[in-house]
């Protein structure tokens, strides 16, 4: 390959590059409002590092530093070396297991000097690398179940390691995976069965057993009522149907209860009582009510930048990191919201277009990794702000206080748009 | 099915817009549709309280309150409203002078503005605020009280183990295991307040209350329906026994030392004495800082809490420890004797021993009760340098560490308040730093009578008392029996019973036999009592300080472990008087004092045991320098009248 070296910058996806900076910067943004006082001495504290909004500046500058090096690197070095990475990543969370350190009750998290930093973080994007590195692979055949259950080993393996550092929220993006996993040849049924399996679990939450089994019946019986001349042909379609509904009556009468009394944490449980209106723990409903009152009060057009109320006072808790959302909901009103949304829509959509023009399977599964990533933190983050999902811990991408999880969007991003300035070589 | 027919890039993106969708349409909901939460954060048509909610409180093992709340009040002003009021009478009533007045209220509007409300006096003495109830129509609507709960100590015992709260430091604030806390607010700083923070702080509230245009509340916004009520903290029960507790630090008043006692069936702690000790209400209220630099500048140390974090040789206390272990490797047996005639010459430099009567170590039980040196000399260099371990320098020394950790020493056991101390017991690294690889069994034969360089905290010893009277096995030390509505693990680890190394029956009756000798026809005879049997050593650990550069002999530190009933005990204890001479004089009577009164309340009204007890009331053993400095007892006081 003959790449005629003359501009540093050949072949950036600038659009990107763009709607990245402009997450980071609303971020800072909001963070310094979250935090600003009124009578704070700024410049003081970006100097001392004092205030998580320098903090933060610092660790974007460590992100342009660290996003120069991957522009500056050879795009194979990134095919080749991603088992090894992988590798390295489930060895970390391993070592956490061992020697980390509990911040707010989560056992995932490694001290190096004065900084904390978390590892779970990371390694998403080794495992990104490594789901691309196999899907690419000459010897895989995605049609074949065995290929299908390794590529789900290789996205749930980190999955259940972070479930026992005990941080449950983190470990649930890992799922993003099944999306791109979906879009390589994963049949579309799978997505229906995952949907009816959460309006299973949410029905066995909400509704009476007793009148779910009724239900259940009921449809059942609608069914082989109105497909009796396909069963009469084919006998196993009886068989089928009365299996779907006796696995579902039992789930709903026994797993979902047996995982709420013995799988889920005490807290876990009450979150997700909480988000579906069941039980009215204040203590559980804190956060979530002062944060939905933050971004309620910002009304249509918000109160402006740096004037809201609620995220000023200390009020809702939490602000620069997973409810970073609350000020930009008070300060910039529904119109901020909508158009905050439509840049993050924006960058998956640009993307997946970037995804769909590669001639390499790495790429195009690594690019569909990153947006599932970026997707569901996004979905789940801003669902459990307003209400609409229990309160999981995990950031707002590219936005929330947090150097582990900025410096790790930042690398998963710039690792995309060298691969596909590089998208005429076929990598694997 | 269409939408199957589409690309998959479409089902993908096409997810991404539903999704988006849903929360669009609910944000819509939240802030266009709905007027309410715009009205909630509109200060001037809705109030937002705060409510603080009560930390919770500590039980002792008899469900009586140790640790609770009082409520006392502030006064607080908003500069504004001040208006036509009698400064002068309120001045008398505060017993400040008008000048002192003016420079508060231009503090306050410094601090806060003149149309918001700021703290003008914290905290109230009762007596003020009485008057101040009284006539508060005459100084309203500028002045007003408000309640704020401090906590209170309704036996003023037990300081050092129930902790105190303060006011957060701005270093913890940029801490982010505080960031639920913010500036002004209380948390636990030691003791068992520390230690369950998370459960006793609670969860607090907020309210959102009306306002009318006069700046008026009118009641509840909505119903209430956005109010958060305050969580109050959860009590914590424990096995402390306040009277014991009390009785304890009596009996050690004019002395530095300490009390440990334990419930060897469960490892609960009953007692927990560090002398001298304070009346913890004194960390309370408005005087707590001025009283925490008093107390931290004594010449007494009352803050340092010698059970956990003071350690000392163990001294003979430790022999039973080197029995066990020569028992254990079969070195000794309980028959084994040794030919004492006053000294131990096996290293050439004789180690003297109380007694030289022949046959004073005729066996363990024998050389156990009368605290043979050469005895414990001997044993524990047969243990360090037996046959199957290679030798002292090979595994020796180590496999003899390896015991003692498993007894509890050298390491943090685990108790739960903070700042515990490991102490010390040295391995093989440690000598073969020292002494350069040559060394033997002889370098460190002081070990063998608990001296030299093996330290160990009260707590440690109690704890080994544990070991012994269960006969090989401990639950960790600890205060909290239950959380009430527990939700948390943080009691697991007190729930289970740890085995230390499989050491076998028998040896451990050997020694429970020669400890109850100590106390039937040994060194340990004061601490006797009528109708409870008891197992027993007195220990005397040598004490020197660094006097002008030069390393000086000091008065020794008496000691005493003992656990009793021996057959099925139910408290195991240590107490260690510093500088008292040997352990018999004040160790062992107030060992037996404690057990005493433990086990049947009350100390008998027997000529000799309450001779005993006035004996140890007036023995005062602070050096006189150190108490001619000392302002505690001063400062003690002033609480006692204080308290109603």
């Amino acid at each position: 390959m003959n790449r005629p070296q003359t501009k540093l910058t050949q072949g950036i996806d600038w659009p990107i590059v763009g709607l990245y900076l402009a997450l980071v910067i609303i971020g800072l943004m909001s963070i310094f409002a979250a935090e600003y006082r009124g009578d704070d001495n700024i410049w003081q504290n970006i100097i001392h590092l004092s205030k998580n909004y320098s903090r933060q500046l610092m660790w974007f500058g460590i992100s342009i530093v660290v996003a120069s090096v991957i522009w500056l690197t050879d795009s194979k070095f990134f095919t080749a070396t991603a088992n090894l990475v992988y590798a390295f990543g489930i060895l970390l969370l391993l070592l956490v297991l061992g020697i980390g350190k509990d911040v707010k009750g989560s056992h995932s998290w490694l001290v190096l000097g004065g900084f904390q930093f978390q590892p779970a973080e990371l390694t998403k994007l080794c495992t990104n690398l490594a789901l691309a590195k196999y899907l690419s692979s000459q010897e895989t055949d995605f049609n074949k179940l065995r290929s299908r259950l390794i590529a789900a080993a290789i996205a749930l393996v980190p999955a259940g390691i972070i479930i026992l550092q005990s941080e449950t929220g983190l470990a649930l993006v890992y799922f993003s995976f099944f999306l791109v996993m979906y879009r390589e040849g994963l049949p579309g049924v799978l997505l229906v069965i995952a949907f009816s399996g959460i309006v299973l679990v949410l029905s066995a939450l909400l509704v009476d057993k007793m009148i779910l089994f009724i239900i259940f019946s009921v449809i059942t019986a609608l069914v082989i009522y109105f497909s009796r001349r396909e069963i009469k042909r084919k006998r196993s379609r009886l068989l089928v149907i009365l299996g779907i509904y006796a696995f579902c009556s039992l789930f709903v009468m026994f797993i979902v209860p047996f995982a709420f009394t013995k799988v889920l944490k005490d807290y876990q449980v009450r979150r997700i009582e909480v988000m579906l209106g069941k039980e009215n723990d204040p203590k559980a409903t804190y956060n979530t009510r002062q944060s939905m009152i933050a971004i309620g009060s910002g009304g249509f057009w918000g109160k402006g930048y740096l004037k809201g109320t609620q995220t000023r006072f200390d009020f809702v808790p939490e602000q620069s990191t997973d409810f970073i959302f609350c000020t930009i909901g008070e300060d910039f009103g529904f119109v901020g919201s909508v158009l905050f949304i439509a840049i993050y829509v924006a960058l998956l959509f640009r993307v997946i277009h970037v995804a769909e023009r590669q001639r390499s399977t790495f790429t195009r599964v690594y690019a569909y990794g990153v947006a599932s990533i970026i997707f569901f933190h996004l979905a789940i983050n801003i669902s459990m702000t307003i209400g609409l999902a229990p309160v999981i811990g995990i950031p707002l991408p590219l936005v929330s206080y947090g150097g582990s999880s900025l410096l790790a969007f930042t690398m998963l991003i710039f690792i995309m748009l060298r691969l596909d300035a590089d998208r005429q070589m076929v990598l694997r | 099915m269409s939408v199957f027919n589409q690309p998959r890039r479409r089902v993908i993106q096409l997810i991404i817009l539903g999704m988006m969708s849903i929360i669009i349409v609910r944000l819509f909901f939240l802030q266009v549709v709905e007027k309410k939460y715009a009205k909630l954060a509109d200060a001037n048509a809705v109030l937002r309280k705060v409510v603080y909610p009560s930390r919770g409180i500590i039980y002792d093992r008899k469900g009586r309150a140790i640790l609770s709340n009082d409520v006392l009040y502030d006064l607080v002003v908003t500069p504004r409203s001040v208006k036509n009021i009698d400064t002068a009478y309120l001045c008398t009533i505060l017993k400040i002078d008008k000048e002192e007045f003016k420079k508060k209220i231009a503090d306050c509007i410094k601090k806060n503005g003149p149309v918001r409300q700021s703290v003008f006096q914290s905290l109230l003495p009762a007596e003020i605020y009485g008057q101040l109830q009284e006539s508060m129509y005459l100084f309203q609507p500028g002045f007003e009280l408000i309640p704020r709960q401090i906590r209170s100590y309704p036996y003023g015992a037990g300081a050092n183990i129930l902790g105190y709260i303060a006011e957060i430091s701005p270093a913890m604030l940029k801490d982010s295991n505080y960031v639920s806390y913010n500036s002004g607010d209380y948390l636990g700083f030691t003791g068992l307040e520390k230690t369950y923070e998370s459960v006793l702080m609670g969860q607090r509230g907020i309210q959102y209350l009306v306002k009318d245009n006069l700046n008026r509340p009118q009641g509840p916004y909505e119903n209430g329906e956005f109010d958060s009520a305050a969580v109050a903290g959860k009590n914590l029960r424990l096995t402390l026994d306040i009277e014991l507790q009390a009785f304890g630090e009596k009996l050690m008043h004019g002395k530095i030392g300490s009390i440990v006692a334990i419930d060897p069936s469960d490892g609960g702690i009953l007692a927990m004495v560090s002398g001298p000790s304070f009346d913890p209400n004194l960390l309370t209220g408005s005087f707590r800082s001025a009283n925490f630099n008093r107390l931290y500048q004594d010449t007494t140390l009352p803050l340092f809490n010698r059970a956990i974090q003071a350690q000392y040789p163990p001294g003979s206390t430790f022999k039973p420890m080197i029995a066990l272990v020569g028992l254990d490797e079969g070195v000794i047996t309980p028959s084994t004797g040794y030919p004492c005639t006053g000294a131990y010459y096996g290293c050439g430099r004789p180690i003297k021993c109380e007694h030289h009567d022949a046959g004073h170590a005729s066996n363990l039980r024998n050389a156990l009760s009368h605290s043979c040196n050469s005895y414990f000399s001997h044993t524990y260099r047969l243990s360090v340098d037996a046959a199957k371990w290679g030798g002292i320098r090979v595994g020796g020394m180590q496999k003899w560490a390896d015991y003692m950790n498993n007894f509890g020493f050298g390491h943090k056991i685990g108790v739960d308040i903070p700042s515990e101390r490991p102490g010390r017991i040295p391995d093989k690294k440690y000598y073969d730093a020292k002494y350069k690889g040559s060394w033997n069994s002889c370098t460190n034969v002081f070990l063998g009578i608990g001296q030299g360089e093996v330290e160990t905290t009260p707590l440690q010893m109690a704890n080994a008392m544990c070991i012994v009277s269960n006969r090989g096995s401990f639950f960790i030390p600890h205060f909290v029996k239950s959380i009430d509505n527990d939700d948390t693990h943080l009691l697991d680890k007190y729930k289970e019973r740890h085995v230390v190394a499989h050491i076998s029956d028998t040896a451990y009756s050997a020694v429970i036999h020669g400890m109850q000798d100590v106390i039937e026809s040994g060194t340990g005879r004061v601490a006797q009592i009528d109708g409870i049997t008891m197992g027993g050593k007195t220990g005397t650990a040598e004490n020197y300080a660094i006097v002008d550069g030069k390393r000086t002999k000091m008065p020794n530190h008496a000691q005493f472990v003992a656990f009793a009933p021996a057959e099925n005990p139910k408290i195991a204890i240590c107490v260690i008087v510093e500088r008292s001479g040997f352990g018999a004089r004040y160790a062992a009577p107030i060992a037996s004092l404690m057990i005493e009164k433990y086990l049947r309340d009350s100390i008998s009204s027997n000529p000799r045991r309450q001779g005993l007890l006035k004996t140890v009331l007036e023995t005062v053993t602070i050096p006189e320098a150190m108490r001619a400095k000392s302002k505690l007892d001063s400062l003690n006081s002033t609480v006692i009248k204080k308290r109603p």
